[in-house]
């Protein structure tokens, strides 16, 4: 069995690679898929516990499940977001979407 | 120290494939591409379910991550042309944002790995890991049970509906 420290470096390395991605890229689509990253990372995390900690008990998959439900629902939402942005600014980029700065 | 073994070597593919794609996602100019290198990362993660003994999971993980949510980013990056190719992926706290994103994983990794290699740490590699686990039919009894997470289920299935309703009217054109 692999020890647990390992899938915890490993998740953190993920989080840390998907926060560069949402702080440093410029394109909003971008910035969806390294908060993907940062879910998953998550995930990975919550079932890690679960394994080593609670095999016999259900609710860190259970977790593990929602999060994935509330993952699908924000990238959804958030394409669509960009989708509408897109059409009336004919641009994704974060920069130029600045409508709201004061 | 510790001896290299079968599960430790399948471990490290799955770990390299969800790192190197993850670093092929933040670092790549084309999104196409870089929506392809997170399906390569979340297969990694999926690996990594499978080996900690959720199968569930990992086939959530290939069937909602990969064919859903990475088509879908595929699908929003073919409908906003002109977008895949930018001159200027970063932008300019770009080396802010890597210090930031570094002092994190320091921070995460000294704690992870202190209470087990450090000075007063327990040394203890493998620690008293249950053999079985509850399988995926407990999971699904937990799911709909009166008593655990029925709530939980029916607020997520709402939250499903309500999301896919916004997205449509979001996203409409007229």
């Amino acid at each position: 069995m692999v020890p647990l420290w390992m899938y915890l470096l490993v998740a953190a390395a993920l989080f840390a690679i998907g926060i560069y991605g949402v702080l440093a890229r410029r394109t909003a689509v971008a910035i969806l898929m390294c908060i993907e990253l940062m879910l998953n990372a998550v995930i990975i995390n919550l079932v890690a516990f679960w394994r080593f900690l609670t095999p016999q008990n259900m609710s860190g998959q259970a977790f593990a499940a929602f999060v994935f439900v509330v993952a699908a629902a924000e990238a959804a939402v958030g394409l669509a977001i960009i989708l509408a942005v897109y059409r009336t600014r004919k641009s994704v980029v974060v920069d130029d979407i600045n409508l709201l700065k004061g | 120290m510790l001896e290299i073994n079968l599960p430790l070597i399948v471990f490290a593919i799955f770990a390299v494939l969800a790192i190197g794609g993850a670093l092929g996602v933040v670092g790549s100019r084309n999104l196409i591409h870089g929506a392809l290198y997170l399906i390569v990362s979340l297969f990694g993660g999926a690996g990594l379910f499978v080996m900690l003994s959720a199968p569930f999971l990992a086939a959530v993980q290939v069937l909602v991550y990969i064919g859903a949510i990475a088509i879908l980013i595929i699908f929003a990056v073919m409908l906003t042309r002109g977008m895949a190719q930018t001159k200027e992926v970063v932008n300019r706290q770009w080396w802010l944002s890597a210090i930031l994103a570094l002092v994190l994983l320091a921070v995460i990794g000294i704690a992870v790995v202190m209470p087990v290699w450090g000075p007063n740490g327990s040394n203890v590699v493998n620690l008293q890991v249950a053999e079985t686990t509850a399988g995926v039919a407990e999971l699904g009894i937990a799911l709909v049970d009166g008593n655990q997470y029925v709530l939980p289920f029916e607020i997520a299935s709402l939250l499903l509906t309500a999301a896919m309703i916004g997205a449509i009217v979001v996203a409409r054109d007229d």
